[in-house]
């Protein structure tokens, strides 16, 4: 039996806590001095794979789509165990909306005939949760969102999924198939120092739009930001400020007087 | 004159509260675009009893057996089928955990735009779409292309106190998924970390999130709770990291809560977090960065380190109560 062959697809998105300002066009944050990391339910996936492969082999392919920058996280996936890596960049790729990013991602990857395609549940920057069926759709692939367990057995997959209130439905799914995963299926490793040495000699394949056989009229968008701004605030919002001791002694009297909570 | 679909998911037979909400979304873009109305329900032969005095102009039921039970593809190839034979211009739904495993599916196979999570709509000449960005830190205003638009409401967006009422027709519509592989085989499902907790009858809770930085750091939490004789919720990170158990979850994949004082420590206030509390009376929020999105829904909001302040607050309760 030849290896499993397992694509994990990763975005770069600003980090969790940093500070955010709309560019001058408002079409977009501003994005100089702003820090970058890997989306938090990707770095999960990639953990998900790289269990797979150490229980019963695998190849693990790293993909992302994104600008010059976005190489980090590719390089980040190569130094925590990923064999080899996609980079698919290209100034056309800046309008894509979901679906042309699932078709530019389907394109670039039904040649490597994957066994499975793991991607997290959604970015923290766009937060849609659509990019992983879409491919599943372009691809012709099954496809379970909100994983929380896999088990392979010949073949097939034992997925334990994640619904709402508590629920979780079992499923089962016959290879080739694409998941997407949630945050807190494992405990993503850190890179090792033999790791960051060996990622230096791993490929990261780089692949245009014009490699890809994809024009800018394949891209175009369906839907397009129009502005940006910040949400309204449906509460007026009593900021307590001072000492320590100065906030808690407002806050108890708030609590008692003005809210009558306790 | 346009015709508007609005999809509803059943929970247990009956309409589940979100489509409820989506469906008062439909009921208003009806009436400000002059537009037909239909609900759309999947694998019954007649639609829940709390329809058939809601304002539509009709309810279409699909009841193919093979939709009884949630699949994927069967759903997909199901609504692929009906848009085909009916055309809508618009396909309304909630932002459910399903809707999010389809939708996108369905939306590709038609090669139509799906607007998801989104927080409301503007009529502006055009249609223009809001949804939360990073998060909720921002709103992104979206417009579609000329044609058939998708679109899932996030929880809360509508009220569905506010559905107005009337005396739809009802129709059934065949659709043959004889056909259609299912990849996807369901097996059981279970409900897990219930009862331990019920958050949802708590008058007070106090709800710890990953910015207390430790698991160490709880007990300080747990005895700010206790003074305040509050129940003791969490976020999605604090139960993923291990630091409390699922039963404690606030938010769209744990409970959904509306205390009279709700204590939020170290909680960023993701949306999906603020779908689960957003109904609270008072809501205080301790968070020691000043852009974090629960303070865009606190009444109070103090920033600062926690542990500067929830060990005081602790002290000062306690006295003032045996005081």
């Amino acid at each position: 039996m030849r290896p499993l062959k397992i694509a994990v697809l990763i975005k770069q998105v600003p980090e969790a806590g940093a500070p955010l300002k709309i560019n001058a066009g408002r079409s977009w944050v501003e994005e100089t001095n702003l820090s970058f990391t890997t989306n938090e339910s990707d770095s999960y996936a990639l953990e998900e794979a790289l269990l797979l492969k150490e229980a019963g082999g695998a190849e693990v392919l790293a993909c992302t789509l994104g600008p010059e920058r976005a190489d980090q996280v590719l390089k980040d996936a190569l130094a925590k165990g990923a064999d080899r890596a996609l980079f698919l960049t290209d100034e056309l790729f800046a309008q894509l909306d979901v679906q042309g990013a699932a078709l530019a991602l389907a394109r670039a990857l039904i040649e490597e005939r994957c066994d499975l395609i793991l991607l997290g549940l959604q970015a923290d920057d766009t937060g849609e949760a659509q990019l992983g069926p879409a491919l599943a759709e372009r691809l012709d692939l099954p496809h379970v969102t909100l994983v929380v367990e896999t088990t392979l057995e010949n073949g097939s997959v034992k997925v334990r999924q994640e619904q709402e209130n508590g629920w979780f439905q079992h499923l089962n799914v016959t290879l080739p198939a694409l998941f997407t995963i949630q945050s807190g299926i494992n405990r993503p490793r850190y890179a090792s120092l033999r790791g960051i040495m060996a990622m230096k000699s791993k490929e990261i394949r780089q692949l245009s739009a014009s490699d890809l056989n994809l024009s800018a009229v394949d891209l175009t968008p369906q839907q397009t930001l129009y502005g940006l701004g910040v949400p309204p605030k449906t509460k007026q919002t009593t900021v307590i400020e001072g000492s320590p001791a100065e906030v808690v002694a407002r806050l108890v009297e708030a609590l008692a007087n003005e809210a009558q909570v306790i | 004159m346009g015709k508007i679909f609005t999809f509803l998911e059943l929970r247990n037979g009956a309409v589940a509260r979100s489509s409820l909400e989506a469906l008062r979304g439909g009921q208003e873009l009806a009436a400000q675009l002059h537009h037909s109305h239909t609900a759309v329900l999947f694998g019954l032969e007649a639609p829940p009893s709390e329809l058939t005095g809601l304002q539509l102009d009709d309810i279409l039921v699909a009841p193919a057996p093979q939709l009884a039970i949630y699949t994927s593809d069967q759903y997909v190839a199901a609504m692929d089928a009906v848009i085909n034979a009916e055309a809508p211009n618009m396909l309304l739904a909630a932002h459910t955990y399903q809707a999010r495993d389809w939708l996108p599916r369905l939306a590709c196979r038609l090669g139509r735009p799906l607007v998801s999570d989104c927080v409301g709509f503007r009529l502006d000449g055009d249609l223009i779409w809001l949804r939360p960005l990073f998060q909720g830190k921002m709103n992104a205003q979206v417009k579609t292309t000329p044609g058939l638009v998708m679109v899932s409401f996030q929880a809360g967006t509508f009220r569905s106190d506010d559905l107005e009422s009337g005396s739809p027709t009802v129709r059934t519509h065949e659709v043959d998924l004889s056909a259609v592989p299912v990849r996807v085989q369901p097996g059981k499902a279970v409900q897990e970390g219930r009862g331990a907790v019920d958050l949802s009858r708590a008058e007070r809770i106090v709800s710890v999130g990953r910015g207390i930085g430790s698991e160490e750091n709880l007990p300080l939490v747990q005895a700010l709770a206790e003074a305040l004789d509050a129940e003791l919720g969490a976020s999605r990170p604090v139960v993923d990291y291990g630091w409390l158990p699922h039963a404690h979850q606030v938010g769209s994949s744990g409970q959904t809560v509306a205390p009279k004082l709700y204590l939020a420590v170290g909680i960023s206030g993701a949306i999906q977090h603020q779908v689960g509390m957003k109904g609270s009376g008072c809501v205080v929020a301790i968070n020691k960065d000043p852009h974090a999105p629960i303070f865009e829904i606190a009444d109070y909001g103090i920033v600062a380190d926690f542990m500067e302040i929830v060990p005081a607050l602790t002290a000062a309760l306690l006295e003032r109560r045996s005081g």
